[in-house]
C-alpha cells in the first residue's frame, strides 16, 4: 500500500514538472527567434535599408524603402477596405441579432477566418489580376482585407457584448432610439476593446505573405496602385531563398523591421486594453 | 421601430452579408477557375501521382499526401507539448503567472510565417541535416520513415516547423476548455483522495476533452493551410516517401513556387483546382473543430 502511494505521487510529481518544462520550452521558442532576428538582423541592418532601393547581389549599401514604403500602401488600403465592412458586420452580431441569420454570418466568419492565406490570394487573383491583366498592389489589399473583415468583426462583436446591459438599458430608458443608443453609448463603451482588435486584426495581415504572392507580386523599384509592388515580407521570402550572403543579410534585416512592426503593435494593443478599460471583463 | 433604427440594422445587416457573399464569391471563383482542369482531367487527378507540367501529367496526390503526413505528424509533436503546457497554465500556474505566460504564447502565434522560415531555413534545417537526422537514423533508422539520405530539408524539418508554429493554437485553446471545467469537478476528485495530477489527467481533461479535441482540429487545419515556412523548407520534391526525411511537396507550397510561372490552360487551372481541395479538406476540418469547441465552452459555462 505504502508502495503504491509513493509510486502515485513519484508520477504526480513527474508529470506535473513534465508540464511546467514544456511550457517553459514553447516559450523559449520566442525568445530563440527574438535573439536570433536582433543578432543577425541587428548586424546587417543600416540607415541605406531604410532609404535606398535593393541592389544586386554583390553591390554594397542597398535597401528595402519600396518594401516599406509598399507594405504600410498594401496595408494601409487594405484597413481602409476591411476595418469598416468588419466593423459594421460586427454591431450587426452583437447589437441586431436575429436568431437564425446571426448564427450563420458568426459560423461563416470563423470558417472564412481559417481558410488558409493562399487560397484567399488565388481568389483576389481572380477576381482582381484577372480583370486587370497585371498584378498590383490593389489586388494584394483586397486579399489582405478579406483576410481582415472576419478577424475584426469577430472582435467587434465579442467587445461590444460585453458592454453592460445597464448602460444600455440607461439610455433607453432616457428616451434614446436604438442606433442613438449603439452610436452614443454602446460604441463608446467598448471602443477600446474594438480599437484592440482592430490593431491586433492590422498587425497579423502586415505580416501575411502567401495571399500577395500572385496579387502584389514583388518590385525591385516603387510600386503603385496599379502596378506589381514590394512588401516586407515578399522580400524576406526572396531574398531568403536566393543563393547570395548579400541577400540573406538583407532577408534577416527585413525580419527584425517585420517582427519589431508587428510585435509593437501587438503589445501596444494589449496594453491599451489592459490600462484604462471602459468595460468590466469577467 | 424609428427609421434610423431601421436603416441602422439594415446597413449593418448589408455589411454582415457581405461575409456571406465572400464565401460564396470564394467558393464559385474557385470553381471557375479551376474548370479547364476539372474538364480535361477528371477524377484522374486526385488519382494520379505524376506531376510534370512540361508533358501536362497532372496529378495531385504527391501534394494531398505530404500536407497530410506534414500536418500529422506536426500535431504529434506539437499536441502533447500544448497540453501539458495548458495544464500547467490553467491547473498549476498561479493566474498572474498563468496570464503573463499566456500573453507571451499569444505573441508566438503572432509572428508572421515567413519569420518562421527565416529561421528555419538558416537555423533549423542545418540543426536537423547535421544533427538531429544522423542520429535518427543511428537509433531508428531499421524503421522506413527514418532511411535515405539527410537533406535538412523534407517533410520531417516542415513538420517541426509547423509543430512550432501549431503549439500556441493547441494551448490557448485548451487552455480555455480546462478552464471551463467547474471547480467541483477537481474539488471532488482531491477530495477522494487522488493526487493533483491523478485529478488532472482522470477528471479535467476529460471533462474539457472536446475542447482539446477542437484544439487539435483547429491547430490541424492551420497546419493544413501553411504556406511560406512550409514552402521554404519542404524540399519541392513532388514524389511521394515512405521516408521523413526525404524531400517533398504540399498542396500550399506547389501553388506558392508555381502559380505565378503556370502557362497555358490546365496548369494554372490544375493549381487553382488544388486549392480547392485544400479549401475543401480545412472547411470540414474548421467546421468540426468549431462545433466541438461551442459544445463545451457551453456544457462549462452552463454547468458552472
Amino acid at each position: 500500500m505504502n508502495g503504491r502511494l509513493m509510486w502515485r505521487k513519484m508520477v504526480n510529481g513527474v508529470m506535473l514538472s513534465l508540464t511546467g518544462v514544456f511550457t517553459v520550452a514553447t516559450i523559449s521558442v520566442l525568445f530563440l527567434i527574438l535573439g536570433y532576428l536582433v543578432y543577425y538582423g541587428g548586424r546587417s541592418l543600416d540607415w541605406n535599408f531604410f532609404t535606398r532601393l535593393p541592389l544586386s547581389p554583390g553591390e554594397q549599401g542597398g535597401g528595402m524603402a519600396n518594401a516599406i514604403v509598399g507594405t504600410v500602401q498594401i496595408v494601409g488600403t487594405a484597413a481602409f477596405i476591411g476595418l469598416p465592412i468588419g466593423f459594421l458586420a460586427g454591431v450587426y452580431l452583437s447589437e441586431f441579432e436575429d436568431r437564425r441569420f446571426a448564427p450563420l454570418v458568426r459560423y461563416v466568419a470563423d470558417l472564412l477566418n481559417g481558410i488558409p492565406s493562399i487560397v484567399i490570394g488565388l481568389l483576389a487573383w481572380s477576381l482582381v489580376v484577372v480583370p486587370m491583366r497585371r498584378f498590383s498592389a490593389l489586388a494584394g489589399s483586397i486579399a489582405l482585407s478579406v483576410m481582415l473583415v472576419p478577424i475584426v468583426t469577430r472582435q467587434t462583436e465579442q467587445f461590444l457584448r460585453e458592454v453592460p446591459s445597464a448602460l444600455r438599458e440607461g439610455a433607453l430608458a432616457l428616451g434614446a432610439s436604438k442606433w442613438k443608443m449603439i452610436a452614443t453609448v454602446v460604441v463608446p463603451a467598448g471602443s477600446k476593446g474594438v480599437l484592440t482588435g482592430m490593431i491586433l486584426g492590422v498587425a497579423r495581415i502586415a505580416g501575411e505573405s502567401a495571399p500577395l504572392l500572385f496579387t502584389s507580386l514583388n518590385n525591385q523599384f516603387w510600386g503603385g496602385f496599379t502596378q506589381p509592388t514590394a512588401s516586407l515580407p515578399q522580400m524576406i521570402y526572396t531574398h531568403a531563398i536566393s543563393v547570395y550572403d548579400d541577400w540573406h543579410r538583407q532577408a534577416w534585416a527585413a525580419g527584425l523591421v517585420l517582427i519589431t512592426l508587428v510585435l509593437v503593435a501587438n503589445i501596444a494593443a494589449r496594453l491599451v486594453l489592459a490600462r484604462g478599460i471602459s468595460v468590466p471583463r469577467g | 421601430m424609428q427609421t434610423g433604427d431601421v436603416a441602422a440594422r439594415l446597413i449593418t445587416l448589408a455589411f454582415a452579408a457581405g461575409i456571406l457573399l465572400v464565401a460564396l464569391l470564394l467558393v464559385r471563383e474557385l470553381w471557375t477557375s479551376s474548370s479547364a482542369a476539372r474538364h480535361d482531367l477528371g477524377f484522374g487527378f486526385l488519382k494520379s501521382s505524376e506531376w510534370d507540367p512540361v508533358t501536362e501529367k497532372f496529378g495531385a496526390l504527391p501534394f494531398i499526401y505530404g500536407t497530410v503526413l506534414t500536418s500529422v505528424v506536426a500535431l504529434l509533436i506539437s499536441v502533447p507539448l500544448g497540453l501539458g503546457a495548458a495544464i500547467f497554465l490553467s491547473e498549476l500556474a498561479p493566474a498572474g503567472v498563468s496570464n503573463a505566460l499566456t500573453f507571451l504564447i499569444e505573441l508566438l502565434a503572432a509572428i508572421p510565417s515567413v519569420i518562421y522560415g527565416l529561421l528555419a531555413i538558416f537555423a533549423l534545417v542545418p540543426l536537423m541535416r547535421n544533427h538531429v537526422e544522423p542520429f535518427l537514423k543511428t537509433t531508428l533508422g531499421w524503421l522506413p520513415f527514418f532511411q535515405g539520405r539527410a537533406y535538412g530539408v523534407g517533410y520531417l524539418t516542415a513538420a517541426v516547423i509547423l509543430a512550432v508554429m501549431t503549439i500556441p493554437f493547441v494551448i490557448s485553446v485548451s487552455r480555455e476548455s480546462l478552464l471551463a471545467v467547474p471547480r467541483e469537478q477537481r474539488e471532488a476528485a482531491l477530495a477522494l483522495g487522488a493526487t493533483r495530477w491523478e485529478t488532472t489527467w482522470q477528471v479535467v481533461v476529460p471533462y474539457a476533452k472536446l475542447g482539446i479535441l477542437g484544439s487539435v482540429f483547429l491547430g490541424l487545419a492551420r497546419a493544413l493551410g501553411e504556406t511560406m515556412a512550409v514552402t521554404m523548407v519542404i524540399g519541392n520534391d513532388p514524389k511521394i516517401s515512405a521516408s521523413l526525411l526525404a524531400p517533398g511537396y504540399t498542396i500550399a507550397a506547389v501553388i506558392a513556387n508555381e502559380f505565378t510561372e503556370a502557362t497555358g490552360k490546365i496548369y494554372p487551372a490544375a493549381l487553382v483546382e488544388l486549392g480547392l481541395v485544400l479549401f475543401g479538406l480545412t472547411i470540414v476540418i474548421n467546421g468540426v473543430a468549431r462545433l466541438m469547441i461551442m459544445a463545451t465552452t457551453r456544457k462549462g459555462s452552463r454547468r458552472s
